[in-house]
């Protein structure tokens, strides 16, 4: 069957601490931004009301923080991403520069959309989180690989094991992370599973 | 087939295939797009050369973007105008019923599903919005999804998925008076947390459940992912046969009988096994509100704001308390509010319209409050003013509106001004859900959102009855 994305087993670089439980896809992107009709802008607009007042003047954000620019980690709390289904969120944080996030946890429907674009979401208990958000507060240069084969994040600090549903794991190492091909290709079976459901056929004898 | 759960049931006979990946291939029996998740799919599909595989099994409808004041177009915002006629090229072009501006059908989402009779039991459905959990009222697996799965499922009809567990929460009743379905599902998100649904589906169960209608039901089940839970279910029943008889796409005649079969069929077994079970009193639960800045942040009507220490997240609760602006200690009665409204794809049904107009009828809204009520969908606003509901809105001050998703999520004009406290029967207190970065939003049911308007402050809406 076709594998129909990039294979990504590891992810090298400086990360960005979010703190806090809970944070939702509003947060993230404001659903202001989400009547544009394509992407291609998304990776302006993260967090943009917690890093800009009303009046639009900056507030401190570690999105704005240059000692985090150029961060490929994102390390967040537990319950990332509740909320609003919008892929805009994802894709906002991907375009932004963001390929991986580690956290305590994410929401269901978040994790799904960030593993289809192919946006690693792997977790660790609360006292590694803040172990990991306290190494790169206080040295923003660390850095870090996250090893999506061996499960565990190597640091300077050590080496922190990661938790990935194998299934996540696999799609995302072995290049399968984008659904659509390895769907297609099921066609036949797809029709036979169809033809079993009586509500397609309206219930007909 | 004993032992098995509504979940298992539905999940084995719409499983396809085992993915490479270890995930399974899940068919999808119905799915429903509207215009703001949906332009991004058919530009991938045009990209990538793909067709459209179950061509019959899509509907689209629109409903975030619409100004629900002025429908008339070109829509004066020009980008829900490019949306809105993204929609329209994009169904046109793939072949798919779109019921927009002027359908009858038109409306929310999660309303016109099952209002058409589209939404059956035993049934896989996904949508690009994550209310779509509240088509699980109906015992339907009802999955909210993003753009690239609605690409999937546009040229494929499948998702690739895990299986979760399966968590029944017995609500037991007769639910108290001036309680609803919306204080049942606050109330359960507030005892077991807005992520505490992580990994399961939500079951709903219990003599409270039994006895409501699928109005309420849809309620219950829309704020599913609100507690974390990707899809919540109730099984279906009498209730759920006799809401189906008659509509537009359930089956007739003799086909409805054999279908009533096969949807029993998919309920789970008087014996079947859950991962977790949790029991809620239902007549213990008084009209809740949510005082803070997730819908995990409730509290009954006639308790004080409860301290950051005695939360389970005291630096989430601290954040609330900055963002709203209360102190703890205080009573949640008595807050005063600027907007009231009534709608949403939680309580924009008839019955919900129904709820808030005995509460204002012959009675008028504070001169300071801003309140309207935007029907689910154009047939509920047609059943409405046929009751005349619209008449008691408007002679009391409220502005009544056509069909959309108004100030649930700040898409459209209706939004908060700046610091604005508005009581709203939708779903998300999120901080600058409502339109305004700084604008508050307290949860509560229709009728606790009516009682709000007329005394201008959180109100108990038992004293109206």
């Amino acid at each position: 069957m076709p594998a129909s994305g990039s294979q990504i087993g590891q992810i090298a670089g400086t990360a960005v601490p979010v703190r806090g439980d809970d944070i939702d896809t509003d947060r993230i992107v404001p659903a202001r931004y989400l009547k544009e009709v394509t992407f291609d802008h998304m990776g302006e607009y993260p967090f943009m009301d917690e890093r800009f007042d009303p009046q639009g003047n900056p507030r401190p954000h570690p999105f704005s923080d240059p000692k985090y620019h150029g961060a490929s980690i994102l390390l967040v709390n537990a319950n990332f991403g509740c909320g609003s289904s919008r892929e805009h969120a994802p894709q906002a944080l991907y375009r932004f520069g963001i390929r991986a996030i580690v956290g305590e946890s994410f929401a269901a429907i978040f994790a799904g959309n960030s593993l289809a674009i192919g946006l690693p979401t792997v977790t660790v208990p609360h006292e590694n989180i803040e172990k990991l958000m306290a190494m790169v507060e206080a040295d923003p240069t660390v850095q870090l690989t996250l090893d999506l084969e061996e499960q565990c994040i190597n640091s300077p600090g050590g080496v922190i094991p990661i938790q990935v549903p194998d299934t996540a794991r696999n799609a995302l190492t072995q290049g399968y992370w984008d659904s659509a091909a390895t769907l297609a290709a099921n066609e036949s079976k797809v029709r036979q599973t169809a033809a079993r459901l009586p509500y397609l056929k309206g219930f007909k004898s | 087939m004993s032992q098995k759960t509504l979940y298992d049931k539905v999940w084995e006979s719409h499983t396809v295939d085992t993915l490479p990946t270890g995930q399974t291939q899940l068919f999808i029996g119905l799915h429903l797009i509207h215009e703001v998740t949906s332009p991004q799919a058919f530009a991938m599909m045009r990209e990538q050369g793909l067709k459209l595989a179950f061509p019959e099994r899509t509907f689209a409808t629109a409903d975030h973007i619409i100004p629900t004041d002025m429908l008339e177009r070109p829509f004066q915002d020009p980008q829900a105008e490019e949306m809105m006629r993204a929609i329209e090229k994009n169904t046109k072009d793939y072949g798919i019923p779109f019921y927009g501006i002027g359908s009858d059908h038109q409306g929310i989402v999660h309303v016109i599903g099952p209002q058409l009779g589209l939404t059956q039991p035993g049934m896989t459905l996904a949508c690009g919005d994550s209310h779509t959990a509240t088509h699980g009222a109906f015992g339907t697996l009802a999955f909210g999804i993003g753009t690239t799965q609605v690409r999937d499922v546009l040229a494929t009809q499948c998702l690739a998925m895990d299986k979760l567990k399966v968590r029944r929460i017995n609500v037991s009743g007769p639910l108290s008076p001036g309680s609803y379905a919306k204080d049942v599902i606050l109330s359960i998100i507030r005892h077991l947390g807005v992520g505490g649904g992580k990994g399961y589906v939500y079951e709903y169960g219990g003599s409270a459940i039994d006895a409501m209608t699928m109005d309420e039901r849809m309620t219950i089940c829309n704020m599913s992912i609100e507690g974390g839970a990707l899809c919540g279910y109730v099984n279906p029943d009498g209730t759920t046969f006799d809401y189906l008889r008659g509509r537009a796409f359930a089956p007739q005649g003799e086909a409805f009988g054999r279908a009533i079969q096969y949807w029993r069929s998919t309920a789970s077994s008087n014996d079947a096994v859950y991962d977790d079970v949790v029991e809620i009193d239902g007549s213990a639960i008084e009209p809740t509100v949510t005082w803070g800045i997730n819908p995990g942040h409730g509290i009954g009507i006639s308790e004080k704001l409860p301290q950051p220490e005695e939360l389970a997240d005291p630096a989430g609760a601290r954040r609330a308390y900055e963002h709203m602006g209360f102190e703890p200690g205080k009573p949640v009665l008595g807050i005063p509010i600027d907007v009231a409204f009534v709608g949403s794809c939680t309580n924009s049904r008839i019955s919900d319209l129904r709820a808030a107009a005995s509460v204002v009828k012959g009675r008028h809204v504070n001169p300071r409050v801003r309140a309207i009520v935007v029907p689910g969908s154009q047939e509920v606003k047609l059943q409405a003013e046929k009751e005349g509901l619209d008449q008691i809105f408007s002679d009391a001050g409220f502005e009544w509106r056509s069909a959309g998703c108004s100030m649930c999520l700040a898409m459209n004009p209706d939004q908060l001004r700046g610091r604005e406290i508005s009581a709203s029967s939708s779903n998300r207190n999120f901080i600058g859900r409502q339109g305004s970065p700084e604008g508050r939003t307290i949860l509560m049911s229709p009728a606790m959102v009516a009682a709000a308007a007329i005394n201008g402050k959180v109100s108990d809406v038992r004293e109206y009855l």
